[in-house]
């Protein structure tokens, strides 16, 4: 790890003020991604910005017609609030998957959507398209894990955010603050990016903003995430499905199926959404959804078995949706 | 006299009860000091820079930004210009500096020019097998053949283990230090004694000035038997210095190189008769040790007496780092390619896999223990009440299976030699330069000193881990707990009689009539003819006596012996529509002659086991196939097993008459040889197809069932 400046800003203004010296300036949260990733050479900042002190990152309002979440609440807080457990049992089921007291303590809302892939070509410092003199090594390599949606590009890796595809289901929307120091709303939808070149962000966050909050619709819904994991033990999912709809009569309304760790972002599946829309939630029409879920689907060379689980993660996930 | 052979059940105190371990206190608290713990005023650290490419060669080494750097003690080159490269984690180079922190931005600023090569890296076709490297072993081709086109019921099997590390928790590497021209080094060794050796020419120093103190360390499973490259370089870098050094591998290099599992692959034609009587066992197995041989497998493995064999092996070079001996080295994965094979064998003949295996236990060494062994393991699991013939027809998509699988271990004790010594104010200490790799071997030795002078346990001073005292053999091959028992035994027995000598006058009886026994010396059998065992030290005088012990003993007693067997069985479920797999629960069975420590005894059995699921389950050591490096080499994606993915746990030892009198047998291998082939026969058994390759992935498994038709 190469040295490096800490400034630990007491509010929301000095923080803006201490990132605006630019690339290498970067905000530190947890640090449960950001310290390992500079440990592995992948980044090296000049300037660690730490937003532990602000109160105002912090803490979940469940006032108005939103749920509102401080970046920097932990993932262990957002879980175990009251409210985001009665509306959203999708999120609490990503989080507690997460499966380490020690990572969902000290990983926070902002650092879990703005973490790194976790793909091991990245890791391993082949970049973040696993390449080798000019070489793509994933395409004929060792990627059972990676995309199988979404891969047409360079990228291959997929969004490493247990929270993403829960929050793009639930329509939540992120809200940013850079040095105008005008709040900026994004839509879950257009938060996570494909890179196209290596210089490409990851988020919609722009160099020298801050993800201040996240705000979800406090609206009931029935609402699921199913998971699928190799272990037990702290581990990253294979597949995740998150399926919100209304009950309208017993009816699904306004459905909406999101995959997680299928895309290099959470892959909205149009389709699966379309095969509940108007139907009773049960085995057959979550069959359908699941089936629908992975229509398209582009796996590579050993991945092809995360079509078969992103199926059966939303056929659960829908049924799952419709017990909660 | 006291006599060297072991006391009758009657007459043992301590042997064979259930005692907590000596260090577990301080290993729980953290005071236990490991060779990573080492630290000193003026120390260097050291990283290595090693080779990222499978296969290459150096074009140029550049080290000056690295020697630049402020706090920089030293950068060596380790190979040069126009060395090839044979494996991803080679040390190129080194660099030692005042912290961490600017040693590996030294390591960082070291830059290395290669030409890469295309590395090979695939071990899972023959093709790639080596043809100079054969080890066949064909006896008569036509009557094997034969056998095979006779026989009544047979299946033509494909079965595998992918290769996987050792993954000690503590990575391998030592402290060392300079001390009035003699070297003093703390490492992580499974071989105290005849670890200096391995160091003479990198100190430049005679075997007798270089000291070794390993107190605990942190799993060795076999990798762990010599100084290594690292420890060379340590002590180098210590004597040319003159400062303290730690060298100790970073994960990632630890899982590259410091020690791996060969992989092993076999095709079986198997055959039966009708009724399940197993008739031919034909195999071609090949696997790849990295640049190191792998073995050909003894297969069929524990069923050795099957009429018709033959045996086909081949070697496939890989450019990986060396494989060493992995905990029951070659034993896990021919018992896969063998327990396999027949269960498979027994579900072609449409037969319940216990009967099965009970009916062919004469073509095994032990039939006798196997059926006892079997029949408890048995019991322990309700197999009774869950056995099914392969394939659960239940409803849903989670399927419940059995698996079972047995297996074989010699175990014999190794050379050892040990001092115990009685002081005239009563304290008691035992010497010898074995190592405690967290099995218990200082409570061990501790158990069987205090038995034979009729103390608790907490009057024994146990000194091990030190190659100042008398030397013993390597803790591999399960050889230590009978090596150490037997030594410590006659060193304990020859001091107590050196003792009751200078007692017997005092209680007027001869020699041969008194015993120690519950703290005392007393005329055998009669506490009110005794003396207080601070007492009888004090009649020594001065001096304290110190009765020579080893293995072999003094007196030719022999108190160890070689051979045990085991049973494991495992309930799972599987996904059918996930591929996940579960262990439900999990049980074995294992004998291992007379039981020192019942509790250290049954927790090596459950250690294994839980390796075992991991291996079983997750453990793989990923390779990319164009540059040659280990993609996972960290403990995020090289996965073992958490708590929550054991399954329910349960352990018997064969205890008592017909196993207690062979004497002491080793047990550090024996049980983890059977999970891998009774986790497998249970999926299998569970969801009606066989998944041919460790670990039972979701992606392996789901594969297994598409091919089968199984897919949910
Ligand atoms: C073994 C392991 C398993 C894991 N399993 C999972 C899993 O299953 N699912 C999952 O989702 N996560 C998993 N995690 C990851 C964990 O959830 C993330 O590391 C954590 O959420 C990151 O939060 P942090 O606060 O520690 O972020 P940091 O490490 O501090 O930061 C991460 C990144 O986000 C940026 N950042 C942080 N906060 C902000 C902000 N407010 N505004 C702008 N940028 C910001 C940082 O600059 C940095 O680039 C796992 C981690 C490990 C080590
Ligand atoms: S063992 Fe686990 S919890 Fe302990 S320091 Fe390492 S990563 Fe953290």
């Amino acid at each position: 790890m190469k040295s490096f400046e800490y400034a630990a800003p007491q509010n929301l203004d000095d923080a803006i003020a201490l990132l605006a010296s630019g690339e290498a300036a970067f905000v530190l949260a947890g640090g449960t991604d950001l310290v390992t990733s500079m440990k592995q050479g992948i980044v090296s900042p000049a300037r660690l910005v730490s937003l532990k002190a602000i109160e105002e990152l912090k803490g979940v309002d469940t006032s108005g017609d939103t749920v509102k979440i401080g970046a920097m609440t932990s993932l262990a807080e957002l879980a175990s609030n009251e409210s985001v457990a009665k509306l959203y049992p999708s999120i609490v089921t990503a989080v507690n998957k997460i499966g380490s007291a020690q990572i969902v303590n000290m990983g926070t809302v902002g650092g879990d959507l703005c973490q790194y892939p976790r793909c091991w070509y990245y890791r391993n410092g082949f970049g973040l398209f696993g390449m080798e003199n000019g070489q793509p090594l994933i395409p004929d390599g060792e990627n059972k894990y990676h995309a199988i949606f979404g891969n047409d590009g360079p990228a291959k890796f997929v969004c490493a955010s247990s929270l993403g595809p829960a929050l793009v289901a639930l329509g939540a929307t992120v809200t940013v603050r850079g040095a105008d120091n005008q709040p900026r709303d994004i839509p879950a939808t257009e938060f996570f990016k494909t890179p196209q070149s290596p210089e490409d962000p990851l988020t919609a966050v722009a160099v020298g903003e801050v993800v201040t909050h996240v705000a979800i619709p406090a609206k009931a819904t029935k609402n699921a995430t199913y998971e699928i994991r190799e272990r037990e033990g702290l581990d990253w999912p294979l597949v995740t499905a998150t399926v919100v709809y209304t009950d309208n009569g017993g009816k699904a309304q306004d459905a909406r199926v999101v995959l997680g760790h299928v895309a290099p972002v959470p892959w909205i599946a149009t389709g699966a959404a379309a095969a509940l829309e108007g139907k009773a939630v049960d085995e057959s029409s979550a069959l359908e959804a699941g089936a629908a879920a992975v229509e398209g689907a582009t796996p590579l060379s050993k991945n092809g078995f995360k079509v078969q689980l992103a199926k059966v993660a939303v056929k659960r996930a829908a049924l799952a949706a419709a017990q909660a | 006299m006291a006599k060297n052979a072991w006391p009758a059940a009657d007459k043992r105190d301590l042997i064979g009860e259930r005692i907590s371990r000596l260090d577990g206190p301080v290993k729980a608290t953290g005071h236990a000091k490991y060779a990573y713990d080492m630290n000193r005023p003026g120390m260097l650290y050291v990283r290595l820079v090693w080779a990222p490419y499978g296969a290459a060669k150096i074009q140029s080494i550049d080290t000056s930004a690295a020697k630049a750097i402020k706090g920089v003690a030293g950068v060596w080159n380790e190979m040069n210009e126009g060395d090839e490269i044979v494996h991803a984690g080679q040390i190129v180079a080194t660099v030692a500096a005042t912290s961490e922190e600017i040693a590996q931005e030294a390591w960082r600023a070291v830059k290395v020019a290669y030409e890469v090569k295309q590395p090979q890296m695939n071990d899972t076709v023959l093709e790639n097998a080596d043809e100079k490297e054969q080890r066949d072993e064909i006896p008569d081709a036509a009557t094997v053949d034969k056998a095979y086109a006779d026989a009544e019921v047979k299946i033509d099997g494909h079965y595998g283990l992918a290769p996987i590390t050792h993954c000690c928790m503590e990575a391998h590497g030592q402290f060392a230090e300079m001390k009035d021209g003699d070297q003093y080094i703390w490492p992580s060794t499974q071989n105290v004694s005849a670890y200096a050796a391995g160091l003479t020419d990198a100190a430049g120093l005679p075997a007798s000035q270089i000291h070794v103190d390993c107190q605990y360390m942190g799993g060795g499973f076999g990798s762990k038997f010599s100084s290594d490259q690292w420890g060379a370089i340590c002590s180098r870098i210590s004597k040319e210095t003159g400062k303290p050094v730690k060298l100790m591998l970073e994960r990632d290099q630890e899982l590259m190189v410091a020690g791996a599992r060969p992989s092993a692959f076999a095709n079986v034609k198997a055959g039966a008769t009708k009724d399940g009587k197993i008739t031919v066992f034909d195999s071609t197995c090949w696997g790849s040790g990295g640049m190191g041989t792998s073995r050909g497998l003894g297969v069929p493995y524990v069923f050795g007496n099957v009429p018709n064999i033959r045996r086909v092996a081949r070697n496939v070079r890989t450019n990986r780092g060396s494989q060493r001996a992995w905990r029951a080295p070659g034993h896990p994965q021919a018992c896969l390619v063998t327990m396999a094979a027949l269960d498979d064998l027994a579900a072609a003949a449409n037969m319940d896999a216990l009967e099965f295996f009970l009916k062919n236990l004469d073509l095994t060494e032990r039939p006798d223990v196997y059926r006892e062994e079997l029949q408890i393991a048995a019991d322990m699991i309700g197999y009774k009440e869950k056995a099914h013939l392969r394939g659960d027809s239940g409803d849903g998509p989670v399927k419940r299976g059995l698996g079972i699988s047995i297996h074989m271990w010699g175990g014999g004790g190794h050379k050892s030699e040990c001092n115990c010594t009685i002081n005239p104010d009563g304290s008691v200490s035992v010497a010898l330069g074995t190592q405690d790799l967290g099995t218990g071997t200082r409570t061990v030795v501790g158990i069987v000193t205090a038995e034979t002078l009729g103390l608790p346990l907490k009057r024994v001073q146990v000194n091990i881990g030190k190659d100042q005292y008398p030397p013993s053999g390597a803790s591999g091959g399960s050889t230590t707990v009978g090596g150490v028992s037997s030594s410590s035994r006659d060193a304990a027995t020859n001091a107590l009689n050196m003792l009751l000598e200078k007692v017997a006058p005092s209680l007027g009886v001869p020699v041969d009539q008194l015993e120690a026994w519950d703290g005392k010396i007393q005329v055998i059998g009669d506490p009110s003819k005794s003396v207080t065992w601070e007492k009888a030290c004090s009649m020594l005088g001065q001096i304290p006596i110190t009765g020579k012990g080893s293995k072999p003993t003094s007196d030719g007693t022999e108190l160890d012996n070689s051979g045990v067997g085991g049973v494991q069985m495992a309930d799972v479920s599987v996904d059918t529509e996930t591929g996940r797999v579960t262990i439900n629960e999990f049980v074995a069975v294992q004998d291992c002659g007379l039981i020192i420590d019942l509790k250290t005894a049954e927790s090596q059995v459950y250690g294994a086991m839980i390796m075992g699921v991991t291996y079983a389950l997750y453990e793989e050591a990923i390779y990319d196939p164009i540059t040659g490096r280990m993609l996972n080499a960290d403990m995020e994606f090289y996965r073992l097993a958490g708590l929550a993915d054991v399954g329910t746990l349960k352990v018997h030892m064969m205890t008592g008459p017909g196993y207690d009198e062979r004497g002491v047998i080793g047990l550090g291998e024996p049980p983890v040889i059977s999970p891998g082939a009774a986790i497998s026969n249970a999926v299998a058994n569970a969801c009606g197809v066989r998944v041919p390759t460790l670990p039972l992935t979701p992606d392996r498994v789901i594969a297994a069932l598409e091919q089968g038709g199984k897919l949910a």
